[in-house]
């Protein structure tokens, strides 16, 4: 699924990275604590997170993941903007909350799973 | 700039309850691998293993130390601190098992998945603790 669908999907606001709007992202995962992302072993995925902080993008640039999504309307700092913007990394922003933006994503079709899921 | 046989060694001050700052070390040595041109894969499962050791040394101990050392053979980093130090170590890599307070989670960590996760990402973990002394954790990924 493109991250340009995405957008759409979750109706969401693109605060940084249009660069990677072509990405064709191939799974989700949805978590509030970083270790349980790091577990999550998959490419081209899209992290949705309701956890607001630095260490969200650090997480990110770790895992190579490149699309995050800030959920149920959550306003990421400054500071958290240009880390992501420094990092190449796109952040969204849906007022969906978690539950809901995951089951739209998935009833448009992202449904790959992380390998031990 | 390529690794032609040579040894390069990296060292970072980890500083204490610096919640913002953490990561930074994993992160620059991130870039410095991928300068390397070391493999995508073993870039992210050695960086990740070495982020989680580093987030523990922020919010478990008062910060501490990282020394890097990469290899033709291999990638290496050493993480020590003179923190609390962890009284029974299996009990810690168990999944799920967090003494992290509840301050800690609503910074995103103290799913006690951290040990765990630089176990299935590193092809050798050792990790050497005294209570009150001080926790060393070594995390190394093989290059060939
Ligand atoms: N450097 C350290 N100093 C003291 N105690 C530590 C250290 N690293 C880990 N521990 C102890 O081991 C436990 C498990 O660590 P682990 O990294 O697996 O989980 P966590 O840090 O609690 O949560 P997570 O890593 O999922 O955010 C910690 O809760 C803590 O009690
Ligand atoms: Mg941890």
């Amino acid at each position: 699924m493109l991250v340009r669908d995405i957008v759409k999907t979750l109706d969401a606001e693109i605060l940084t990275g249009e660069e990677n709007l072509e990405l064709d992202i191939q799974a989700g995962c949805g978590a509030d604590l970083m270790s349980d992302v790091m577990a999550f072993v998959k490419d081209n995925v899209i992290l949705l997170t309701g956890l607001i902080n630095v260490q969200v993008v650090r997480t990110a640039e770790m895992m190579d993941i490149k699309v995050v999504c800030f959920v149920r309307g959550k306003q990421p700092t400054e500071q958290i903007i240009e880390l992501a913007k420094s990092k190449g990394i796109t952040i969204l922003s849906t007022k969906n909350p978690m539950f809901i933006a995951c089951g739209l994503l998935y009833k448009a079709g992202l449904t790959g799973r992380g390998v031990w899921d | 700039m390529g690794l032609s046989g040579q040894k390069v060694t990296l060292r970072y001050t980890i500083a204490a309850e610096d919640f913002i700052s953490a990561g930074e070390a994993s992160s620059h040595v991130k870039k410095t691998l991928n300068k390397l041109g070391i493999r995508h894969e073993l870039i992210k499962r050695f960086t990740i293993a070495m982020y989680e050791a580093e987030i523990n040394t922020v919010i478990h101990a008062s910060g501490g130390e990282a020394y890097v050392e990469i290899t033709p053979e291999k990638l290496m980093v050493k993480i020590s601190d003179n923190g609390p130090g962890i009284p029974d170590i299996e009990k810690a890599m168990m999944e799920g098992w967090s003494t992290a307070p509840e301050h800690i989670r609503e910074m995103g960590f103290g799913a006690g998945m951290g040990l765990p996760n630089m176990k299935r990402y590193a092809d050798d973990l050792a990790v050497e603790s005294e209570v009150g002394v001080g926790t060393v954790v070594t995390i190394t990924v093989y290059l060939s």
